[in-house]
C-alpha cells in the first residue's frame, strides 16, 4: 500500500495550491455574493490545462489520471465551492465522451474540452425524473438523419454556460429505463433554448438551468453509445461523477475545519483561548478524523477507477460519507465559531449552506446507501 | 527576436517575516524558507513572452546562483522560455552587485547574438536596483530602467520610464536593456503542460571553467561592497499624547518643546 504521491502529481498540486490560495480564494466570498458565473476562475483553470487532466494526449489533453484530478478538485473546491462543482460538472461529459464515444466524436469534443475552450454539462434531471432516472419525459424520435428532442431538463449545473451536453432521452417511453439513451447536444442547436435559471440556499453562482428542447434536431452521428443504452451511459458517468461531488465536499469541509482551527486559537473567553477547552477540543478532533476518513475512501475510489477495477461502491461511500462529513463539520464550524459564525463576515454559515447541497445531487445520501447495499448483498 | 531574461531566485515574500540574518557572515538565513523568482523578473519574463508571441523569436533566461537557483529557472522554462542556463561556481559566493553583473555579462557573451536584455527594476531581497544598470555598462548596451511600457519595432524600442511622480518616454536602437518594473504586466502561472515539459528539460550550467572570466573581478573577491553589518532598524519611538483642556495642553507643548531644545 503506497500513500505517497508521485513527483507530477506533487509538482501539480504545488501550482494549484499557489493559484487556488492567490486567485481563487480571496474571490470566493465575492463570487457567492454576487451570484454570477465566475468566468474569470474558469479561465484560469483552463489556462492551467486543468480541464484536460484525464483527456488522453491524442485529444489534446494530458492523458493523466482520475486521481491526480481528484487531487486537483479537492484543492479547487476547498478554494471556491462553486468553481470546483463546476470543474466537477464539466467531467460529467468528458467521462461519457470517453467511455463510450466514437473515435469521431472524441476527435469533434474532447479536444475543445480539453483546453477549456468549451465548457460541458450533463443533462438527466428533470421535474418528475430525479432519483428515479428510468422515468425520464424527454423524448427522441429518430427522423431520416436525425433525432428530434422533445422536453425539459431542470437544474442542470452548468447550464446555458456549457458549449456541450451529454443529454438522456427517451425514444420509447412505454419501456421506461430501456428507453433512455445519451445524445450530444451543442449548445446553439436550432430548438435547444434555456429557461429558468434557478435560485438556490447556497452556491448562487453556480448556474443550474433549465434546457428546453422544442423539436431540436440533433445529428444522427451525435447519438453517444447505442440506442437504449442511455441508462448505462448515465449511472457509469454517475458512479464516476460521485467521486467529483464527494471530493467537492471534501474541500468544503477541510475549509470550514481550518477556519474553526484558526479561530478557536485567537478566540479568548474565560481568559484562555477557546482551542485549551475539552469541548472545542473534541469537536476539533471529530471534525479531523472523518475529513481524513473521507478522504481516504475518495483516493481509494479513483485509484480503483484507474486501475480499471470496480469503483462504485467505494465512489458511493466516499461521496455519502464526504457529503455527511461536510454537513457535520460545517454546521460544527458555525458552532465553534458561535455568534460570529452565524454572520456573513466569517465564511463558514456560506459553508454549510453550500455543503447541504452534495448530501442531494448525484444520488441523494438515502440512493447511495441503496447502492452500497445493493453491492455489497451481490458479492 | 532573441531576448535574455536574467533572474534571481529569492526568499518568498510571503515568508519574508521568517527570514533571519546570520550575525556572524551577514547573509541571508535561506534554510527552510521556500524560494521564488523575484518577482519583478517575473514581469521580466512575462514581457520577454510577450514579445516573442507578438513578434515571433526565443527568449533566453539566465540566472547566476547556487544549483537550487535551478528551480527558479525551471520556472521560467514552465511558463515558456525556450532555454535556460544557469552560472553556478563556489567562486562565484559572496558576488556583490558588481561581480553579479560582471558574471552575468560574461555569460551573455557567450549566448551570443541578441536583441534585448530584460530584468526586474531590482530583487526584493537586496533592493539595490544596481544589476541591471551595471550589466548594461558591461556589455556597452543603451539602457531604460523601471520600464512600465514598451512599443517594439524592428529595429528600435520606445519605453514609458515610471518615475516618482510622472513618467518619461525613451527611445533607443537594438539590442537594449531594459530593467522593468510590475505595472508593466501581470505574470501568467506556468500550465500543467508547461511543468511536466520543463521537468524534462535539461538547464545549460557554466562553472568559471565555462567562462572567459577575470579571477579578480568575480565572487567575494572580485566584489568592493563590504558589509559591515546587518540589523533591522529600530522602529520610531511612540509620540507622547498630552491630554486636558487646549490652553493647559499648549503649555505642556511648549515647556516640553522648550525643554528639548526644540524652541
Amino acid at each position: 500500500m503506497d500513500f505517497t504521491l508521485n513527483d507530477d502529481q506533487k509538482m501539480i498540486l504545488d501550482l494549484v495550491e499557489e493559484v487556488c490560495q492567490k486567485e481563487i480564494a480571496p474571490v470566493a466570498d465575492e463570487v457567492s455574493e454576487k451570484g454570477e458565473f465566475p468566468a474569470q476562475n474558469v479561465k484560469k483553470l483552463a489556462s492551467l490545462d486543468l480541464f484536460g487532466i484525464t483527456i488522453p494526449k491524442e485529444y489534446g489533453g494530458l492523458g493523466m489520471d482520475y486521481l491526480t484530478w481528484t487531487l486537483v478538485s479537492e484543492k479547487i473546491s476547498k478554494a471556491c465551492a462553486t468553481t470546483g462543482l463546476i470543474f466537477g460538472a464539466n467531467l460529467l461529459c468528458t467521462y461519457p465522451l470517453l467511455k463510450f464515444g466514437t473515435e469521431e466524436q472524441k476527435r469533434k469534443f474532447l479536444p475543445r474540452l480539453a483546453k477549456g475552450e468549451a465548457l460541458g454539462a450533463f443533462a438527466l434531471t428533470e421535474p418528475e425524473a430525479g432519483s428515479d432516472a428510468g422515468n425520464v419525459q424527454t423524448t427522441a424520435k429518430k427522423d431520416e438523419d436525425c433525432y428530434i428532442l422533445n422536453g425539459n431538463k431542470i437544474f442542470i449545473t452548468n447550464g446555458e454556460v456549457a458549449d456541450i451536453y451529454v443529454v438522456i432521452a427517451n425514444i420509447d417511453k412505454n419501456k421506461g429505463a430501456r428507453g433512455l439513451t445519451a445524445f450530444i447536444v451543442e449548445k446553439g442547436q436550432e430548438g435547444f433554448t434555456f429557461g429558468q435559471h434557478f435560485k438556490k440556499m447556497g452556491l448562487s453562482a453556480l448556474p443550474n438551468v433549465e434546457l428546453i428542447f422544442n423539436n431540436c434536431r440533433v445529428p444522427a452521428e451525435n447519438l453517444l453509445f447505442k440506442e437504449r443504452r442511455g441508462f448505462r451511459v448515465a449511472m457509469e458517468t454517475f458512479a464516476a461523477g460521485r467521486i467529483g461531488v464527494g471530493i467537492g465536499a471534501l474541500g468544503i469541509a477541510e475549509a470550514a475545519f481550518e477556519k474553526a482551527k484558526e479561530y478557536s486559537r485567537e478566540r479568548i473567553q474565560f481568559g484562555k483561548p477557546i482551542c485549551s477547552f475539552q469541548a472545542i477540543q473534541h469537536i476539533l478532533a471529530d471534525m479531523a478524523t472523518k475529513i481524513e476518513a473521507a478522504r481516504f475512501l475518495l483516493y481509494r475510489a479513483a485509484w480503483l477507477l484507474d486501475q480499471g477495477r470496480p469503483f462504485e461502491k467505494l465512489a458511493s461511500m466516499g461521496k455519502l460519507y464526504a457529503s455527511e462529513t461536510a454537513m457535520e463539520v460545517t454546521t460544527k464550524a458555525v458552532q465553534v465559531l458561535g455568534g460570529y459564525g452565524y454572520m456573513k463576515d466569517y465564511p463558514v454559515e456560506r459553508y454549510m449552506r453550500e455543503a447541504k447541497l452534495f448530501e442531494i445531487i448525484e444520488g441523494t445520501s438515502e440512493i447511495q446507501r441503496g447502492i452500497i447495499a445493493n453491492l455489497l448483498l451481490k458479492e | 527576436m532573441h531576448i535574455i531574461v536574467c533572474i534571481k531566485q529569492v526568499p518568498d515574500t510571503e515568508e519574508l517575516s521568517k527570514v533571519r540574518i546570520n550575525s556572524r557572515t551577514n547573509t541571508l538565513v535561506r534554510e527552510g524558507i521556500k524560494s521564488i523568482i523575484n518577482p519583478f523578473d517575473e514581469n521580466a519574463i512575462e514581457e520577454a513572452l510577450r514579445i516573442k508571441e507578438r513578434h515571433g523569436g526565443k527568449v533566453t533566461v539566465l540566472s547566476m546562483g547556487p544549483p537550487q537557483a535551478e528551480e527558479a529557472l525551471r520556472r521560467a522554462l514552465a511558463m515558456g522560455a525556450d532555454k535556460a542556463i544557469l552560472l553556478s561556481d563556489r567562486s562565484f559566493a559572496g558576488s556583490d552587485t558588481l561581480a553579479t553583473s560582471y558574471t552575468l555579462a560574461m555569460g551573455i557573451r557567450k549566448i551570443g547574438e541578441f536583441d534585448l536584455v530584460l530584468l526586474g527594476k531590482q530583487a526584493i531581497d537586496g533592493d539595490t536596483a544596481q544589476v541591471g544598470p551595471g550589466l548594461a555598462e558591461w556589455l556597452n548596451l543603451p539602457q531604460i530602467t523601471y520600464v512600465r511600457r514598451i512599443e517594439l519595432s524592428s529595429s528600435k524600442i520606445k519605453a514609458e520610464r515610471s518615475l516618482e511622480d510622472s513618467f518619461e518616454i525613451v527611445e533607443t536602437n537594438l539590442p537594449a536593456l531594459l530593467t522593468v518594473t510590475k505595472e508593466i504586466n501581470t505574470p501568467r502561472y506556468p500550465s500543467l503542460r508547461g511543468l511536466l515539459k520543463a521537468k524534462k528539460e535539461k538547464i545549460t550550467v557554466w562553472t568559471s571553467k565555462d567562462l572567459a572570466l577575470d579571477k579578480e573581478r568575480i565572487g567575494l573577491d572580485g566584489s568592493p561592497t563590504q558589509v559591515v553589518k546587518i540589523f533591522t532598524p529600530e522602529s520610531p519611538k511612540r509620540g507622547k499624547i498630552l491630554t486636558g483642556e487646549i490652553p493647559e495642553i499648549a503649555d505642556k507643548l511648549i515647556s516640553e518643546m522648550k525643554k528639548r531644545k526644540i524652541i
